[in-house]
Order: C-alpha cells, then structure tokens, then sequence
C-alpha cells in the first residue's frame, strides 16, 4: 500500500490549510471563489473520512513526528481508532455542509467580503482535524488554539451588529479560561511524566507510560474536564454558546454545535480513559452528574427560547450532557472492572457523539435554509413554511424526529443503549450510585420527553400553520447544493438509525482499545438486522424492522381506503362562529411553552409583565394588551455575575495604581529595581 | 422463521384490530350503568368507525401532507406496538423486534405527529392541544419508562416477552414485590393520563377549555378521524393488555403451546371485563381536574415510579 490513514488524513489538513493560498486568487470573481473553494473543502474533507473509517476498521494505530515545532520539541501525530473515529465525524459533517456552503455562501456575495469566511473556514476544519491527531500537548494546545481563534474570526463574521462582537468576545473569553485549564493539566501530567526533570514528559506517549498518584491524577482530570467543559458548553460553563453559535452564519454553526463541541468530548474521553486509565470510580460520578445536569437543563432552557438558532444552540447543551451520562457510566463501570459494560455506556456515547453531529448540523443548516429564505431567525414572526419550502420542511422534519429520539431514526438508538447501561447498573457495589442511577435514569427519561415537546414546537411554529409576522416576504425554496447537503445529513441520520449492528461492528475497536472489551460479538447474534447488546433475551431493537413496519401499515392503510376515489373537499376551520379568526390568534412560540414554563417556572429566572393599554369603557374589554416576557438563565446571576462585579473591583483597585503622572511611574521603577536587587543579592 | 409464530403474530395483530372497540364499546356500556344512563349497543364503535369510513373528507384550507398523513402513521405505529406486546401468546416473532423502550417511543412517535398535526391547521385550538398534550406526555412519558424499568429490571430483560414470562412462571414471592407495587401504581396513573380518561383528559367532551387530546383532531374528518379514533381504541386496548402482560401475567400462552391459546383468550376475557368496571369506577369516582393540577397528578406517578426503580435498587 502506497498511502496510509495518516497520510490522507495529513493531506486533507493541508488541502485545507492550502485555502489561504488559493482564495485569493479568486478575489476579482467571488462567485468562482465560493464554488472551488468549498468544493475542494468537501473533497478533503473525504479524504478525512476516508482515513477515519479505514483506521477504525482495521484497528490500526499509525504515529508520525513532525520536524515542525520548537527545538527538541517536535510534534508528534498519531492517529488511533479514537481519533479515526473523531476524524470520521468531522469529515463527514464537514463534507455535508461544504456542499451546503457552495449554496449557502453564495448569498453572503455582495453584501460583504467572502474570502475572510472561505479562508477562516477551513482553517477552522483544519484545526478541528489536528486536535484530533495531535499526540503531544504541545501540538494539541496550538491545534486547540488554531481552531479557537479561527472559530471567533467566523461568529464574528457578521461585525456589524454590537451583539455579535459582544458574544464572540464572550466565547473568547470563556474558550481562553478553558484552555489555560488544560495547559495546566498538561503541565502536571507532563511534569509528573518525568519527575520535573526535563521536558520530555510533553508527549502523550511518555504521559501514557507513567502512573500517576491519585491526588496529582485527580487535579489533572479535573482542571481537564474543567477546561473541555468550557468548551463543550456543560452547564454552568455553557452560558457562551446560546450566544455565539445563533450569531455565526448558519454554516458554521452546524460545525461549531455539531462537532467543534466533540473535540472536547474526543480530549475528556483522551484524557481519562487512555492517558490516565486507573481512576476512582467517584470521577466518573462526578461526570455522570455534568451530564444529567447539562441534558435536562439544556432541554428546558431551549423549550424557553423562540429564536430558532438559539433553540438550537441550548439542545447542543442537552446533547452533550446525554454524551457525558454515557461516558460517566463507562467511566464508573471501567473503575469497578466491568469491561463489557462500560464497553456497552462508551458505545453508546461515542454512537451519539456521531449522532447529535449529523442531526444538528441538519438542523441547522435547516436554520440556516430557513434564514436565508425569510431574514428571520424569531419563530414568533414565522410560520406555514412548508407550503414554501417543502424540501427544507421535510428535512427539517427528519432532523426534528431523530434529535427527539423517535425510531427508526438514529437519535433512538443510542438513548436506548443509554438506558439499557442503566438498566445493567444494578451490579454496582458503591451505595450511593444505587441512588444515584435510578435518579440519573429518570432524568434522562425526562430529557428525552421534554426534546420532543421542544421539536413539536420548533418545526410547529415554524413551518406549520399560518405565517404570523407582521411583513410578508416573498419566500423562495433554497438552492439545490443548500438542499444536498442537507439531504444526505439526513440519510445518514436514517442509516445510522435504521442499521446500528453495522456501525456498532465497525466502531467496535474503539472499546477494545479504550476499556478492552467490546458489545459488538453479543450485539450481532441475531445477525445484523436485530441490535442485541449484552444478551439476546436481555434486550433487542431492530431499526429497520420497525422502519419497514411502520412503512408497510400506513402503505397498506392508504391503498385500501383509496381503492376507490374519494373526494377531499377543502373548507373553512371551526371558529366557533367567531369569522374573525386572524394568523396572529395561532399558537406561537411562547404560548406553547407557558405550561412548561409554569411547571419548571423556579428553574428559570423569569419576569412577565401584562400591560393593560388603550383602556376601553370597560376593564374587562381592554382594545390592547402588551405582555412582556424575559426568561433568563440562572446561571448568570448565580455564577457569572458574582465573577464579573469581583473583577471589574479589583481592577479599579489595581487602578488606582495607574496615576497618569510620571514621577508616580519612576517611583514604581525605581521601588521594583531595589526589591530585585535585595531578591539578588 | 417458523410458521407457528407467524401465525400466533397474525392471529394476535387481527384480535388487536377486531376487540378493541368492542372493549371501547364495553368501557361505554359500563359507564352508562353505573351512572344510570341507557347505554348504547356494545357495537356502537363498530358502527362510528363504519360511518367514518363511508364519509367524505374535509381538510382545512392551511393542511399539509403532516396533516394528511398523521392518521396514518397514527394508526402504523399504534399496530405495530400492538405486534410486541404479548396478548394471548408470548411466542411473537416481532417481540425481538422492539422491546418495551422502543414500545414507549412507538407511542411517542404517535403522539409527536398527532400534536405537529395539531399545528398545522393553524388555528388556535390546534395548538393549544398540541401544546398541552406535549406538556403531559413529557411528565407521562419518563414516568411510563421509569415504571417499565422496574418492571425490566425485575425479570432482567427489556423484552415483554421475557418479562411476561419470568413474571408468570415465577412463585408468587417474586411476584409480590415491593418495587413492583410502586410501579403498577404509577402505570395505572399514567395509563389513566395517556388514554386521555378522566380524571386527565375527558375523551367526550367538546368543551375548549378543557379538551386536550381533542382539540388536536377537531379538524380531522372521513376516513382520517375513523383512523384516529380506532388507534384511539387500539391504544386503550393495548395498555391494558401492557398492564396485563407486565403485572398479571398468569394465562398467557408460553412458546409453542398453540393449546394453551383458547384458555389464554378466556382468561383475557376475564381480565379485561374486570379492568373495564375498574377504569369506569375511577372515572366515574373523581372529577376531571384542572390543567394545572394534572402535572401534579403525573408528577406523583413521575415519583411513584422512581421509587419503585429505587426499591429495586436498595431493597431487592
């Protein structure tokens, strides 16, 4: 074999990285620009996916050093069934929505420059791809770092308006907090590598070869987890992402929520289950909880919202939590040595990690489509979309049934695997987990629940009834490389759904690397229609069984009553004998979560205000009335305000300092000269 | 595959789609008698559903094909639950295709697709329905699995089959559990509140301020309200059957026992004539709460579950 993994993968960063040279050839005809730019983004992304599901299938592990970086500090490449998987995911998503972009971008020409978003782009994949194959901390902070800046460059793409410079900001501040939190876990499993003595603890190799004592081990995972945390946007550290994902253009908002945020699921999963390896069963708890705090939190939080991209933004927040519920239980059965479930909980978090990627880049690239075509992201002024744009409603539609974890589509599945490592905890010996798994079950039980009720209303108001705003646009279906890209994001959502025994065969050499066991043997025992994890008789589900059933009732119930033509006559709806009935009298947004919101209402901190205005002669006809809602998050006035008030009063201290006179200053120099002169001396 | 199954698959889909409105009919029957009322025929659904069918449709202006193929996949999705769950037999070839998560979720896709239904015509009454109905499936919903799971974790499988059959050839000590209790409790509440009965949900009633289920299908007419209102009757049918295969278990046929099939039918008919005066005496007993207190009502059975999950977990 000529090439290996590793060289296709490497030649796809390059592709990407080769953009900067070859956008601005096109500057003259941005049109030409957009077209080869994004279509040579989609092929390398192939080439990423390309080297992902060859490496994961063959179990192969592949290393490399670069001679780039710092003196004796090269950089180190590895690319492992892990990072093949995550190469997988990101190329896929990747190639979906370059395609999506050839139509998407083209928008965006005339109205502003295009180059800066084509370049920042792929430098934004390509970062995203070196995260997952660096294998040293040096090269894994500067990919980190490369994929960061790149992707505040693109929420800010739009730099005109104060509240998207407000948001990036924020997601800088809080991606930079988090990174110092990983350079310094680095920095302690470097250190403890090689005693303090030289530096060549920094590979992950050197980090893989020692022990670490449980203390030092311990403040490495959790300044680790704290700083992938940020940027995976767990609650309390997800307030950034509600605020920058529905800013950035639509195209890279299906990146950032669908695989940017996996990056740092890729580092946590790293970290714990391959660098560190022995750990207290408590860790995994501690993940179990982030979990099951950020799934039901981001669940409700977005039932809360009526702009679309936001809505969408705060279900990243839900899904992330379901993927760490599945990597807590692995971690927890791991630490009492039970391999094949935490073989069964790693699978199922891994399978949502792929996934949550492909139906929320689906989704919003739906946003995106619904963006494009009306100018509106605020559901409460949308609404009987699909009778416009059929093709985007059905898409949407399917990403709507898979992210609420209906059969036969992919979302199911792993929820269902989810819930069978629950079912399969009862074996624990710790006490408090036999409280604690019960309650995690319920709650994820609850987040499931709750997701549907969001997307009832999401795809409801937005594309169902009547338009309700207040202008009426002229709304177009979106262009063709718009609706392929999010055609096959869809398809993959049915096949990943319809056949998991076969993608459970194929990602099986991630849990042999990473818990040394794996479900894909007992996973296929009824062949690969049936997916039977742990035993036949315990559990089975067959997606396309049901796919097909559910198909061959609803064709047969459809034939039979049409034998004979009948006629579907079209009338009024019932108004009570009202006649007035107008678009603005429809359920919205709002409306349809107020029993939510009255149940769940001390979750959130809420202010509602009625207005009675125009008062007619009786108070009990009033002509108008003005309500006001605002719906915050907790978090804000609990955590984030406390931290801000605190820091903006100890620079005013420091402040005081900075007199603006000149004596003041030499005073300041001379005082640091003569404190470092008795320091030497 | 073998035949005999196949044909025990059939014969049970065919009993699911025939009794459940004679069940609906009886449900009706009872009611009237016990409030001193002159019910009408035990056939009355058959012939609602005959005239429905006979009938032409009417669509709203603003429907689109959501709304013209919810009945269906209604009515799918409604049957197809109907094949996992074992009624007479627990011999089912379709058993191993969904166990009882997917179960929960085939009613959920149901559900999901009557409330966009709901959203479609546009009028206000659609979505209030579909707003309150999402409202109490998502406090129903988590409840019903939480209550299943016990069940599950008691015969050590997710399969109904599995559990019907642990459950019956056990002795009656494994049987009297205390997680079991808590969680027939909680499914009798929830199979209360997802069959939209009194004291949730009133299923005859037209009244705005209060209709749930039915304020999403007002505008469904023909062949598509005939459709609804008989996977309505199939989903009441089928949750006593779940009550049946997961909590009382005993006569249900074992695998391959075609023998066992007539008694298994008599005693079904046993168990649900009783389950019927059982669900007409609640319903006539309380009154329909306000919408409010509903999520109080779930939350209990929310609660009630969870312990149950808890007991298994602590106690047994």
């Amino acid at each position: 074999m000529i090439f290996s993994p590793l060289d296709l993968a490497s030649l796809s960063v390059l592709l990407f990285l080769l953009q900067v040279l070859l956008a601005p050839l096109f500057r003259k005809n941005e049109r030409a620009m957009v077209h080869i730019c994004f279509s040579l983004a989609a092929a390398a992304s192939l080439l990423a996916v390309a080297a992902g599901i060859w490496t994961v299938e063959n179990g192969t592990t592949e290393k490399a050093i670069l001679v780039l970086g710092l003196p004796d500090l090269p950089f180190h490449l590895r690319l492992d069934p892990l990072s093949g998987f995550f190469l997988t995911t990101i190329g896929l998503l990747a190639f979906y929505v370059s395609v999506y972009s050839i139509g998407y971008v083209r928008g965006f020409i005339g109205q502003r420059p295009v180059m800066r978003l084509v370049i920042f782009y792929s430098f934004f994949i390509a970062g995203m791809l070196m995260v997952v194959l660096a294998d040293d901390a040096l090269f894994f902070l500067i990919s980190w770092e490369f994929m960061a800046a790149a992707s505040y460059f693109l929420v800010m793409y739009e730099d005109e308006k104060a509240e998207n410079k407000r948001a990036a900001f924020l997601y800088l501040v809080i991606a930079h907090i988090g990174a110092v939190a990983i350079l310094l876990s680095f920095g302690v499993m470097a250190g403890l590598a090689t005693d303090f003595k030289d530096f060549s603890g920094y590979t992950f190799d050197a980090m893989r070869a020692s022990q670490f004592p449980v203390e030092w081990a311990t403040a490495a995972f959790f300044l680790s987890f704290f700083g992938f945390a940020a940027k995976a946007g767990i609650v309390p550290l997800h307030v950034w992402l509600p605020e920058a994902h529905p800013v950035a253009p639509s195209n890279i908002s299906a990146l950032m929520s669908g695989v940017m945020l996996k990056t740092a699921i890729y580092g946590i999963i790293r970290v714990t289950l391959d660098i560190i390896k022995v750990f207290p069963w408590w860790w995994g708890a501690v993940v179990l909880v982030f979990g099951l705090v950020s799934a039901v939190m981001g669940v409700l939080y977005a039932l809360m919202q009526h702009d679309l991209k936001r809505l969408l933004a705060y279900h990243s927040v839900e899904n992330i939590g379901i993927i760490l519920i599945g990597i807590g239980l692995s971690m927890v059965f791991m630490s009492f040595q039970m391999p094949l479930i935490a073989a069964l909980a790693l699978t199922a978090g891994v399978y949502h990690t792929m996934n949550h990627a492909m139906f929320k880049g689906l989704l919003f690239m739906g946003a995106g489509a619904v963006l494009h075509a009306t100018h509106e992201r605020n559901m409460e002024e949308m609404g009987g979309l699909i009778h416009k744009m059929p093709w985007t409603a059905a898409l949407f539609l399917i990403g709507c049934v898979s992210i609420s974890a209906l059969p036969p589509f992919n979302g199911f599945v792993s929820e269902w695997l989810t819930f069978q490592a629950f079912l399969l905890s009862p074996s624990l010996p710790a006490p408090i987990l036999k409280l604690l798994m019960p309650i995690g079950a319920a709650i994820l039980a609850l987040t499931g629940a709750l997701a549907a009720a969001c997307f009832v209303k999401a795809f409801g108001v937005t594309f169902l009834g009547r338009w309700r705003g207040h202008h009426k646009p002229t709304i177009q279906e979106v262009n063709w490389p718009m609706r392929i890209g999010m055609m096959m994001a869809a398809a993959t959502c049915l096949l990943l759904g319809i056949l998991p025994t076969l993608f459970i065969g194929w990602m099986d050499t991630i849990p042999v690397q990473l818990v040394g066991s794996t479900i894909s043997a007992s996973a296929g025992t009824y062949g690969w229609l049936w997916l039977t994890p742990v035993a036949p008789e315990r559990a089975s589900y067959s997606g396309i069984i049901v796919f097909l059933g559910i198909l061959a009732v609803v064709a047969a119930a459809y034939i039979m009553l049409h034998v004979k033509p009948g006629a579907i006559r079209r009338g009024h709806v019932w108004d009570c004998g009202f006649e007035k009935l107008t678009e603005r009298m429809q359920y919205n947004a709002t409306s349809f979560s107020m029993p939510i919101r009255r149940i769940f209402g001390y979750l959130f901190n809420i202010k509602e205000q009625v207005d009675l205005a125009q008062q007619s002669a009786h108070s009990a006809f009033p002509k108008r009335l003005n309500y006001y809602l605002k719906v915050r998050d907790r978090a804000w006035g609990w955590l984030y305000k406390p931290i801000a008030e605190a820091s903006f009063w100890l620079s005013r201290k420091v402040g005081m300092l900075q007199q603006g006179r000149i004596q003041t200053y030499l005073i300041y120099s001379f005082i640091t000269i003569i404190l470092l002169l008795v320091f030497v001396i | 595959m073998k035949f005999l199954p196949l044909l025990m698959e059939i014969m049970q889909l065919l009993l699911l789609l025939a009794a459940a409105p004679l069940f609906a009919g009886w449900v009706k029957m009872v009611k009237c008698w016990s409030q001193g009322r002159t019910s009408p025929s035990l056939l009355q659904p058959y012939r609602d559903i005959a005239k429905l069918f006979s009938k032409d449709v009417v669509l709203a202006e603003n429907a689109s094909w959501i709304f013209r193929f919810t009945p269906y996949i209604v009515f799918g999705a409604t049957l197809l639950a109907g094949g996992i769950i074992p009624i007479l037999s627990v011999d089912l070839p379709l058993s191993a295709t969904a166990d009882v998560i997917a179960l929960v979720a085939l009613f959920a896709i149901a559900r999901f697709f009557t409330a966009l239904a709901g959203m479609d015509i546009g009028t206000a009454f659609g979505g209030m329905g579909s707003s309150r109905e999402m409202t109490i499936a998502s406090l129903a919903e988590p409840a019903m699995l939480m209550a299943v799971f016990t069940m599950s974790l008691a015969s050590k499988s997710t399969s109904l089959s599995h559990i019907a059959q642990t459950i019956s050839q056990s002795d009656i000590h494994m049987a009297l559990r205390p997680s079991l209790a808590f969680a027939f409790l909680a499914f009798v509440m929830i199979a209360i509140a997802e069959t939209g009965r009194i004291p949730v949900d009133n299923p005859e009633t037209h009244l705005e301020l209060t209709m749930i289920h039915e304020a999403m299908i007002l505008e469904y007419s023909g062949r598509h309200l005939a459709l609804i209102e008989w996977a309505g009757m199939m989903k009441l049918f089928l949750f006593m059957s779940l009550g049946a295969a997961a909590f009382f278990p005993w006569g249900i046929a074992g695998a391959g026992n075609m023998a066992a099939i007539p008694l298994a039918l008599i005693y079904l008919i046993i168990k649900f004539t009783f389950a019927g005066v059982v669900l007409v005496l609640i319903e006539t007993g309380l009154a329909k709460m306000r919408l409010f207190r509903v999520t109080e009502f779930l939350g209990a059975a929310f609660l009630l579950a969870t312990l149950g999950m808890l007991a298994h977990f602590i106690l047994e």
